[in-house]
């Protein structure tokens, strides 16, 4: 398989990538880490005229720690993001998910800002950036606007990005105090798609939940948030009868899809156990349960 | 537009260049146009790392990069590895414990586990299992590509590591 004829434009700043979008608008798609574009390319589910090559732009790869905020740029590397102890102590949900994306090899190419608008329902970042409600700063020669991460998703591979908009940076806010986190994600094989995963970030006072975020990837269109999930563990604590409703609340939440990999059904269960897992986790960590 | 550019890079320190349309894959390139032919090309859509070469100092797979994206890298392929007749250690270690077989996935295999020993320090034989599950074999059952990986790391950092086969 190789890729349809196109051609490649290589920008050596932002402001020559965004006029080129500007110009090719729907013809082009920019090329971050190819990582998952490429494989679209070869199988002719992606046929652009022209990749608009963004690896040369040095300066939209960094972390940076911004007060109370972690800002990345879209081109950064997951491996980079794997090995920050910046992301490490400040966003350890954001590092612990990205050691599950794939193999080291796929982490060396792949970058955050391509995942994200690729939207692919089963990748590890968009339920994070739902999880830590970061938001996602959008360039084109009109301007800049920031997004939240909420509203970012729109349907499988489809975000709320205008076809002459590049991604160029993640606002991550610092996880608070007396917070915690896990990810956990289930797959037929280490470093294939996730059948379903769960990032959990919460914070606690006094052993009690006071801000509960719970996202999912892979149990439908896009990423989303277990709202009902979420309230119930605010509401009744992390205990094994809250625990319980909330993985029963999150699995009639989710509308999932069947592929040959997993069945609908399969992974509505899934999202249910995993969603116990990762509270149980993340209230472990915390030390409010053994 | 789409004609063919010069790309010139560095493969196992020697200066190269040749000729890559846009399109073509930075796999085909190292094979068909440079004539280094140790890269294996499998499934050619990033699953079975038969592909993988070290870019700049890490692993990739050079079925997911584009010729034309190598402009200037730093490129060591499986046949920069030996000197001379005089194999490199991984390779002594994969042919004593049996790593494998047919042969097709092992130049990947040995680019992917250089760039995992040197990216960890620290490695279990859990995260050895774990990192060369990045590479698919379909002959050996991995036994002898983990016992390989394993003692190449041990070599590496110089302590030992311990085998699950140690509990009894």
């Amino acid at each position: 398989m190789k890729p349809p004829l196109l051609d490649i434009l290589t920008p050596s700043s932002l402001a020559e990538a965004l006029s080129l979008l500007s110009e090719h608008g729907d013809e082009a798609r920019p090329l971050a880490g190819g990582q998952s574009l490429v494989p679209l390319l070869n199988f002719r589910m992606s046929r652009p005229a022209i990749l608009i090559d963004l690896n040369q732009i040095a300066d939209l790869a960094y972390i940076k720690d911004a007060g109370d905020y972690i800002a990345i740029g879209a081109m950064t590397r997951e491996r980079s993001i794997e090995d920050s102890d910046l992301v490490r102590k400040e966003a350890p949900l954001l590092q612990e998910a990205t050691t599950q994306i794939a193999h080291l090899p796929i982490r060396n190419r792949g970058t955050i800002g391509g995942s994200l608008a690729n939207a692919d329902p089963a990748a590890e970042y968009p339920a994070v950036v739902l999880a830590l409600e970061c938001e996602l700063v959008v360039q084109s020669v009109r301007g800049e606007r920031r997004i939240k991460a909420a509203a970012f998703f729109e349907d499988v591979l489809t975000t709320a990005l205008e076809p002459d908009e590049l991604l160029t940076e993640i606002i991550v806010p610092k996880a608070p105090s007396g917070s915690s986190s896990a990810f956990v994600e289930i797959a037929r094989r280490h470093g294939d798609f996730a059948l379903a995963g769960i990032a959990a970030q919460i914070t606690f006072a006094n052993s009690a939940p006071t801000d509960v975020r719970l996202a999912v990837c892979g149990a439908g269109t896009t990423a989303s948030r277990l709202t009902a999930a979420e309230e119930i563990i605010q509401r009744d604590g992390v205990g094994p009868e809250a625990i319980k409703a909330a993985s029963e609340a999150a699995a009639s939440a989710v509308d999932p899809m069947s592929d040959l990999h997993a069945s609908a059904d399969y992974r509505r269960r899934l999202t249910g156990v995993m969603i116990g897992q990762a509270v149980e986790k993340a209230a472990q960590r915390a030390g409010v349960i053994s | 537009m789409k004609a063919p550019r010069k790309v010139s890079l560095t493969v196992n320190g020697e200066a190269l260049s040749g000729e890559a349309s846009p399109r073509m894959l930075f796999a085909d390139f190292l094979r068909d146009v440079l004539g280094k032919t140790g890269t294996h090309v499998g499934c050619e859509h990033g699953v079975c790392g038969a592909c993988t070469v070290i870019v700049d100092d890490v692993a990739v797979r050079s079925c997911l990069m584009f010729a034309v994206q190598a402009e200037g890298a730093d490129v060591k392929t499986v046949e920069g590895l030996a000197d001379g007749e005089e194999l490199h250690p991984l390779q002594k270690l994969f042919s004593e414990h049996r790593a494998l077989q047919c042969g097709y996935c092992t130049p990947g295999m040995l680019m992917t586990a250089i760039d995992l020993v040197a990216s960890n320090n620290a490695l279990s034989e859990q995260d050895i299992k774990v990192g060369m599950s990045a590479a698919l074999c379909r002959c050996t059952g991995y036994d002898g590509i983990v016992k390989a990986v394993t003692a190449y790391a041990e070599q590496v950092h110089g302590k030992p590591i311990k085998r699950e086969s140690d509990n009894g």
